[in-house]
């Protein structure tokens, strides 16, 4: 005989709620560098509210927080004071690199910003724009949401087993479209110290 | 115009070696290095220019028909009559220098740390001469023509953090 | 601890103070706008100096402009002051034009007022805005912040972006004006005198904010003009310096609009000042937009520096040559082989490039005279004997721009 469940109980795995707490009050750390700033700005004030998804609270503290958002270009100066406020992060943690200049160094090709700040910290979300809209980077907020639900444990193993984090979503590959395949067109990099 | 002619002349007057032109309306004036200071001084006390807009530099490695290396341009203006005034003085390599006019302007401070950091122009005199822009640790001057625009390698040279670390 | 007045104090003096402590405050930090960073050395709460260190957001502003041409680098200059991105585009491009001796035509004029002015709003929005924040008024600071949505949405109207616009070129502008623009500008010149009043209504007479600000901060008028002050900065001393009445430019000549000055030079001083600029720009936007010129946007085919309209290009062969002129990378426009200085009176105070012209049509150097770096510097001065949560409200009326202060 099948038991009825009264309708305040729910059955579900522990990571899907973990996730789901997680997901829903995700704590910005805003570091907010240039252009892309005063848009991060813009998306927490009332036009376009941030506070919807439960990322109201932008605490500078980053003992405080569990998302980075790098909004704006990091120059080499910066970027040593950027690996500490990560290091600073208590996991679980995300980052989301906002901006063109944040993903790849943006029109700023020059010999003192960072090509990409994902070269030398981990990266979960990149947004596009120069400046992003404001609805962009909800809506990679909402992906990093997805993300969350999907991949996240309550013990944090997705941090610790890559092989369990799949491709982004933007980068799923398109049927009938050229892609972008390094095994069939491997770049040549220069020797850097930092491309890890 | 007739005020900034009256500029131009009084420094042609007293500094005989000061080269003026105008262009586009603007005065300009040309001063050598030893001179400089004196010259500078006269504006400011004499001629009540009180404001120094912006003091910068020019690097003049590819340009066509220069014969010195380095331009130093100072931009003056004075608030009573509203004219304005470029003094502009050559130097060369090795080791260009000019005496720092932070006791005429204190605002020169600031202008003058920039254009060591970025040209490596020393200035006699400056309280507090040391990099302003760029980390204490870089080795070059950026600005200058031979300094390629992606740098020599300075800003991927820093340790990667990944998930598994961090 | 010794009680001796703050400003007896000899820092030089050999006696160890070890009752000092340093605090580092940035570069991040909330109320630093961006990257700042300061090392205060303090007593208790008083700030006995305070040693700026800047660079945390140099890209190379300068070296960038020796590579593009001269309508690339407008892109790079919406990226130094970025909350009024269209003073840089104007004052960049004013001096690209006064190099080349080019006369805009009326109707481009006065669409560079109007959107000089407009951003003119948007950054003391900003500014003052932000300066609520850091004391404390969230509303003032939403308030503000809806109406640089209204202007942003003027913004996309007129070229696309919300900010960061690039939308002045050499010898003329991107678009021209549409009847949408003039509407929405419109609604805007009737909807903003009523937010501006809630605004003045929340903080010009609020006892909090007054105590925070009056007295604080106090930059003499000789001191400023002696550390080259320009802006609200300067005016909120008393020296009456506006470049819009002293060096006219564009079509200012033919707007009617007053300068605002104080003369007690404090932070609540410079956040008047800035408010009242705010209803004089109005003015200006509202006379600009009654009394825009008829007219083409771009200077006319002879000048050779703008793109001819496209039935020109294909009906005429004087369209199609200048086309192809501007069009191919190797030719383009001539330009002297002469230095300029040109200033402009930007929201921060006095922006202006020195573009040294080689021929060809990238500049050969372009400094760009960042009034955020300037201010910045007198920022130490105004801040001894205050205590630490002065740092921000004085932080908060020198209205730094991390971008335009590194560039």
């Amino acid at each position: 005989m099948a038991v009825e469940l009264p309708d305040n109980v729910q059955i579900g795995q522990l990571d899907a709620l973990a996730s789901w707490c997680r997901k829903n009050s995700l704590w910005p750390m805003p570091f907010a560098t240039a252009c892309c700033g005063i848009e991060l700005m813009a998306t927490g004030a009332s036009k376009h509210d941030i506070a919807r998804f439960g990322a109201e609270v932008f605490r500078f503290s980053p003992r405080q927080c569990d998302l980075m958002i790098v909004a704006g270009r990091v120059v080499m100066k910066m970027l040593p004071v950027l690996q500490r406020i990560w290091q600073q992060m208590n996991e679980p943690k995300w980052c989301i690199s906002m901006g063109a200049c944040a993903s790849t160094g943006g029109v700023f090709d020059t010999y003192s910003v960072v090509q990409g700040v994902d070269r030398f910290i981990p990266v979960d979300m990149y947004v596009p724009g120069c400046p992003p809209r404001p609805e962009q980077l909800i809506q990679s907020i909402i992906d990093l949401q997805d993300k969350i639900q999907r991949e996240g444990t309550l013990g944090g193993d997705e941090f610790r087993m890559t092989a369990r984090q799949q491709p982004k979503r933007a980068l799923v590959e398109l049927p009938g479209l050229p892609t972008i395949d390094s095994a069939r067109n491997p770049v040549a990099w220069s020797s850097e110290v930092g491309r890890g | 115009m007739n005020s900034d002619q009256q500029a131009h002349d009084a420094l042609k007057n007293r500094l005989a070696e000061a080269a003026t032109s105008e262009f586009r309306g603007q005065a300009r004036a040309v001063v050598p290095a030893e001179q400089i200071l004196e010259a500078l001084k006269f504006l400011r006390n004499e001629r009540g220019f009180d404001l120094l807009i912006d003091i910068t530099c020019v690097d003049y490695l590819r340009y066509r028909g220069a014969a010195d290396r380095f331009g130093l341009v100072y931009l003056l203006a004075n608030t009573q009559t509203n004219e304005r005034l470029t003094v502009r003085t050559f130097l060369n390599e090795p080791e260009p220098s000019v005496p720092s006019m932070t006791p005429l302007w204190e605002g020169a401070n600031w202008m003058e740390r920039e254009v060591w950091d970025m040209f490596g122009i020393h200035f006699e005199g400056h309280p507090d001469l040391r990099r302003i822009l760029l980390p204490e640790e870089f080795a070059a001057f950026p600005l200058r023509k031979d300094y390629p625009l992606q740098g020599r390698g300075e800003r991927h040279n820093f340790p990667v953090l990944t998930r598994e670390g961090a | 601890m010794p009680l001796a007045p703050v400003e007896t104090l000899d820092l030089a003096h050999d006696e160890p103070q070890d009752y000092l402590w340093t605090l580092n405050f940035g570069p991040q930090h909330p109320a630093t706008h961006t990257t700042l960073r300061l090392v205060l050395k303090l007593d208790g709460e008083r700030v006995i100096d305070a040693i700026p260190d800047i660079g945390y957001l140099h890209s190379g502003f300068e070296k960038i402009g020796e590579h593009l041409n001269y309508n690339q680098y407008v892109t790079i200059t919406d990226r130094m002051n970025y909350i009024s991105p269209m003073s840089n585009n104007v004052a960049w491009h004013g001096a690209v034009e006064a190099l080349l001796g080019l006369e805009l035509t009326p109707r481009c004029k006065y669409i560079r007022v109007l959107i000089a002015e407009l951003s003119r709003i948007s950054d003391h929005l900003l500014c003052n805005g932000a300066a609520g924040l850091d004391t404390g008024a969230f509303t003032y600071f939403l308030y503000a912040f809806y109406q640089r949505e209204v202007i942003y949405d003027i913004f996309e109207t007129l070229c696309g972006a919300r900010f960061t616009n690039s939308y002045t070129r050499v010898g003329g502008l991107m678009y021209d004006v549409t009847p949408l623009v003039i509407e929405k500008t419109r609604a805007f010149c009737k909807n903003f005198p009523k937010t501006l009043h809630d605004m003045e209504r929340l903080l010009n007479r609020n006892k909090i904010f007054v105590d925070r600000t009056k007295g604080v901060g106090v930059l003499t008028k000789e001191k400023a003009l002696n550390r080259s002050c320009s802006g609200p900065v300067a005016r909120g001393s008393g020296v009456t310096r506006d470049l819009r009445k002293d060096e006219p430019y564009l079509a200012y000549k033919d707007f009617d609009f007053q300068v605002c000055c104080s003369r007690a030079g404090d932070c609540y001083a410079r956040y008047l000042v800035r408010m009242q600029e705010m209803w004089e720009s109005l003015k200006i936007v509202e006379q600009a937009i009654e009394n825009l010129p008829p007219g083409p946007v771009d200077v006319g085919i002879d000048q050779r520096t703008a793109f001819p309209d496209k039935r020109m290009v294909y009906s005429t062969i004087e369209g199609t040559i200048s086309h192809f002129e501007l069009q191919m990378s190797n030719r383009g426009f001539e330009v002297p082989h002469e230095e300029i200085y040109f200033a402009t009176e930007a929201p921060n105070g006095e922006l202006g490039f020195y573009i040294v012209g080689d021929g060809t049509e990238t500049a050969y150097r372009a400094r760009c005279r960042p009034p955020s770096f300037i201010h910045f510097a007198v920022f130490p001065h105004l801040i001894r004997g205050h205590t630490l949560s002065d740092i921000v409200a004085v932080l908060g009326s020198l209205n730094i721009i991390a971008a335009e202060l590194d560039r």
